[in-house]
């Protein structure tokens, strides 16, 4: 079927399958930020934003998003390296593979709550796992990240 | 992963239970989570996604809450968070994660009337109506007693009478199903006990209502233990989910009732 879906301000007028996937759209063209992870909707890898929302592009139909606006991490590279820069000085991530979810979740979330508690943060980020960091260190680095983007 | 041949975005209501009723193989989307899944070879893939369906409207009486309206609208809808003692965000809000809740859909979750929802649990205590397409207006208890149809979910119906809920459930951890779910309502003298993921689907509790109509909290939650089916599964045996039935059926009736005091 035929699609009209604008990635990180780019549209794209393609033919799609009708069962194809966002997570497979955007890998085609080529924003491989967008990793595929459980395959289950459960670990948040995936993540993407669809109309400003965090979705898991691992089970968001891409025809769905037709007619949409899609966020994947390249289009958010100035913030994303911003807030990487906080995940780096505190040694929170390993080998990397749940960051790009991870810092769309945090960015979306960035933008919802305003001033979130510790406990809304974990909340909020309670759909995006890693089998690397124990999250501590993901904690403290959200936590210093907020306190610096609120100045 | 399911296959669809086709994709279609009916224009009304009619078009899509037209659609509907063409093939056996086509399929209503919801958030597409548990369907992906799914091996399911679907002929046509029906979206409901631009019929307006997507919306929670009130008026003085009811709140209506439309099919498409995704798990995280719902925990995040002001008058769903002041209504029904905030039973409905407290019952979502443990679901996997915020990404999840962005696709999940109330139609589908209703519609699936699956073992482990936290959602149909809340539903039942509030004594919800669903709206479907062709079948009108029924109870949501009277739903789930039946059998699936190729009829079309289209909102949920919630009357502003005043009811006030409280939510329990226990988890192995943070974002799992429920190894039990509990959902305890009132309305003046007439209680409502919900009982989730037993693992079989929300039913209601009449005994447990009872006691708790006569005071009697502690043999509320016994009640509700003898009366309902328990099973077994990897989250946890018949018989702890009874036992949880006993302390989560009494925790919530209390919680409900410490709500009412402190307003």
């Amino acid at each position: 079927m035929k699609v009209q879906i604008t990635v990180n301000g780019k549209l794209y007028d393609k033919h799609i399958p009708a069962d194809m996937l966002l997570l497979d759209f955007l890998r085609k063209y080529g924003y491989v930020s967008v990793k595929r992870g459980c395959d289950t909707a459960n670990c948040g890898l995936c993540t993407v934003w669809v109309d400003e929302k965090p979705v898991l592009s691992c089970t968001y139909p891409a025809a769905r998003a037709d007619g949409r606006q899609v966020t994947t991490l390249e289009g958010l590279e100035q913030e994303a390296q911003e807030f990487g820069r906080y995940l780096a000085q505190r040694g929170a991530d390993q080998c990397g593979f749940c960051s790009p979810g991870f810092v769309m979740n945090v960015l979306a979330m960035k933008r919802e709550l305003d001033d979130p508690t510790d406990e809304e943060i974990r909340e909020y980020l309670a759909g995006n796992l890693c089998r690397c960091t124990g999250y501590t260190a993901q904690m403290e680095a959200v936590r210093s990240y907020l306190r610096e983007v609120r100045r | 992963m399911f296959t669809a041949k086709t994709y279609q975005f009916p224009e009304s209501l009619d078009k899509a239970y037209e659609l509907l009723q063409q093939s056996r193989t086509n399929t209503i989307l919801g958030g597409c989570g548990w369907l992906k899944m799914t091996q399911k070879r679907i002929g046509t893939a029906i979206d409901l996604s631009r019929l307006g369906l997507d919306r929670i409207e009130e008026d003085a009486q009811e709140i209506r809450i439309g099919a498409m309206v995704t798990l995280r609208q719902l925990e995040t809808h002001p008058a769903l968070r002041q209504l029904f003692g905030g039973v409905l965000p407290e019952s979502v809000r443990r679901i996997v994660g915020v990404q999840f809740r962005n696709c999940a859909t109330v139609g589908a979750s209703v519609w699936m009337r699956a073992g482990y929802s936290d959602l149909l649990t809340a539903l039942l205590a509030l004594d919800a109506r669903v709206t479907l397409y062709q079948g009108g207006e029924q109870s949501l208890a009277q739903f789930i007693e039946q059998p699936y149809t190729r009829d079309i979910l289209t909102g949920i119906l919630l009357r502003k009478d005043g009811r006030q809920a409280a939510y329990q459930s226990l988890r192995q951890s943070a974002t799992d199903f429920p190894v039990l779910a509990v959902c305890v309502s009132r309305l003046g003298e007439e209680w409502r006990v919900s009982i989730g993921a037993r693992p079989m689907r929300a039913a209601l509790s009449q005994s447990a209502a009872a006691q708790l109509k006569a005071g009697l909290l502690e043999k509320a939650g016994f009640a509700a233990a003898q009366e309902l089916q328990f099973g077994s599964n990897l989250r946890g045996s018949a018989q702890y989910r009874a036992l949880l039935a006993k302390v989560l059926a009494e925790r919530a009736a209390r919680q409900l009732l410490e709500k009412e005091a402190a307003e």
